[in-house]
């Protein structure tokens, strides 16, 4: 089947990236949105689309809870993340009637949610489109797979946690995208370890390095590794986002930025996460 | 349960009446080819489903809106605490992620047929286990169904394994609020569902989530017993002090709890120690009985079962 609306709106679009994770809870939302930010930061023009139509988490994190999606001639007008419209965001969050909502579709339901997302939301020229998916290998992932299929997408960015049970999930993911003929870009390993904001002594909480070895067992780039950031949660979480967290010292002077892509430069992590993007660049062969 | 779907029209006949698609008010439905290409009336299996598990007393659900809160590690210690004193069933519904093999310690093991149908696996005397882990061919593979295909594992776990008559039958499920959480409600209409275990992580990104998890329960009528707040707060090893790794920043279950009346069961902190039970596939209350995280676990174990 044929999809030429699809392949309208991905020709203004130079990279389709999605981000996988068998097991549900490792960072997938928390990692595109960093992806999305370091990308920003660079110049780059990227869109989020949020297929978790069950518990979409994209706009709490980037502080567009409450927003609304404009129907324009050309189609939805995503909801920007920055007075720039450097990052566009589309989710179901901005559909459903208020927070409490559920979501409670089958299979087919989904599907054509998921083809309406594609092929109708006006992104205009974008270097970077990721896709943040729900957890597993069922319908939304078979949708999306099989609706870019014939527009080639770029690939898959999979992210984990250190621990054995994860990786049993992920390792499925990979076999997943192996099947399905989708090309892997790399592997985050995320949550690995936490740094005791007391004493300073680093925890893995989640055991460590899992990740990297399951990337070399399975020859996959290993993009890099990012411990857990308190600073980087509070970020996700709090709903201005133009003020730096600073969780160690809440009583200290706050910091006010002009966006969340300004603010994020502030957190450690956005430290890892450009190291992480450039790897990621390279092997797309962008260059700065 | 109603099953009428939210943008059906309004003289809705049902999706299980022997009109659906094919009434009047069916024209110009969004779901009218899909009730009139599907079998009508009520699933012939439920009975037989009924059957099977009429010698089981308590049904629970663990859920979960959110994925990775700990849904599998809580309904394995929960397994495990309350298979000292009682007979304990867990079905693993978790089709594309199934984890609790391995956080069971029974990785390995085989499914056996018999006469009776399948024979779940026994990871003590009193504690059985099904799941799709033990049919995959390796542990590596994919399992890329479409929700029909989930539904009809979920139905076989049900109407063809070979129970013993149990106290507790517990339900792993995936996130979210789609095809394996319909589906065990509706094949679950007949024989009845004791209750549902919420769990969540403190921040409002995961309790997001499990609000509508809870609205599910209320659209499903599925009762809510409670819920656990798991990974709230973390002791280091090091310096034994505690740090919010999510950071409860709207006030954490209890909030959410005191906004829509449900209680809370308990709260069980982060314990590096939990992990690595459950990698290795053994119970936490014997492995480390007198850490926070095992004290917290016996109290919600208390209370699930003064709630039954």
């Amino acid at each position: 089947m044929s999809h030429p609306e699809i392949g309208q709106r991905l020709a203004s679009i130079k990279h389709v990236v999605l981000v996988l994770s068998g097991k549900g809870g490792v960072g997938k939302s928390s990692c595109t949105v960093q992806l999305a930010l370091s990308l920003a930061n660079q110049g780059r023009k990227v869109g989020v689309l949020d297929i978790d139509l069950c518990g979409p988490s994209i706009p709490r994190m980037l502080g567009l809870e409450g927003r609304q999606i404009h129907q324009a001639t050309a189609g939805w007008v995503p909801v920007f993340a920055d007075s720039g419209k450097q990052l566009a965001c589309m989710s179901i969050g901005f559909l459903l009637p208020n927070k409490n909502t559920s979501v409670v579709w089958r299979g087919p339901k989904k599907n054509a949610m998921i083809k309406q997302f594609l092929a109708d939301v006006y992104w205009g020229d974008l270097d970077y489109l990721l896709i943040d998916t729900p957890p597993g290998t069922s319908d939304e992932h078979l949708a999306v797979v099989e609706y870019l299929q014939e527009w080639n997408p770029d690939g898959a960015v999979i992210v984990t946690t250190p621990q054995a049970v994860a990786l049993a999930d992920v390792k499925k993911e990979i076999n997943f995208c192996t099947k399905v003929g989708l090309p892997l870009l790399g592997l985050i390993e995320n949550m690995s370890g936490f740094v005791c904001p007391h004493c300073a002594e680093c925890t893995n909480v989640f055991s460590t390095g899992g990740g990297e070895g399951l990337a070399k067992h399975m020859d996959i780039p290993f993009l890099g590794r990012a411990p857990i950031d308190p600073n980087l949660v509070m970020l996700l979480e709090q709903e201005d986002k133009t003020v730096v967290p600073n969780v160690n010292n809440p009583d200290a002077e706050k910091i006010v930025t002009g966006s969340i892509v300004e603010t994020y430069q502030h957190c450690e992590l956005s430290k890892i996460f450009a190291t992480i993007t450039a790897t990621l660049e390279a092997g797309l062969g962008e260059t700065k | 349960m109603s099953n009428i779907p939210a943008d059906a029209n309004e003289h809705c006949p049902g999706p299980e009446s022997a009109g659906a698609g094919k009434a009047a008010g069916c024209e110009g439905c969004p779901n009218q080819q899909i009730c009139s290409t599907q079998a009508s009336g009520p699933d012939p299996d439920l009975p037989l489903i009924t059957q099977r598990l009429d010698q089981t007393h308590h049904k629970l659900l663990i859920l979960s809106g959110k994925g990775g809160v700990g849904k599998s590690t809580f309904t394995a210690q929960l397994a495990f605490a309350l298979s000292q004193t009682h007979e304990v069933g867990v079905v693993d519904i978790d089709v594309c992620g199934p984890s609790l093999p391995k956080i069971m310690g029974v990785e390995r093991e085989d499914v056996h047929r018999s006469s009776n149908g399948w024979t779940p696996v026994f990871v003590s005397d009193s504690l059985s286990l099904m799941s799709i882990g033990f049919m995959l061919p390796d542990e590596d593979a994919a399992v890329i169904w479409r929700g029909p295909k989930k539904n009809g594992i979920i139905k076989q776990f049900l109407r063809d394994v070979d129970w013993p008559p149990l106290d507790f039958m517990l339900f792993d499920t995936p996130p979210g609020t789609s095809d394996e959480h319909l589906s065990v409600v509706q094949l679950l209409r007949d024989s009845g569902i004791s209750g549902a275990v919420i769990l969540t992580t403190p921040q409002e990104v995961a309790l997001q989530d499990v609000r509508k998890e809870i609205d599910f329960c209320r659209k499903a009528r599925v009762p809510i017993m409670g819920v656990v707040e798991n990974m709230s707060g973390f002791v280091c090893p090091g310096c034994r002090h505690e740090s919010a790794i999510f950071p409860p920043t709207t006030g954490g279950a209890q909030a959410l709890c005191d906004e829509l009346g449900i209680p809370l069961l308990g709260r069980i902190p982060l314990d590096p120690l939990v992990g690595r039970a459950c990698d290795f596939g053994e119970s936490f209350a014997d492995s480390a009985p007198t850490s926070p995280a095992a004290v917290a676990l016996a109290e919600i174990v208390k209370r699930i079962e003064s709630l039954v």
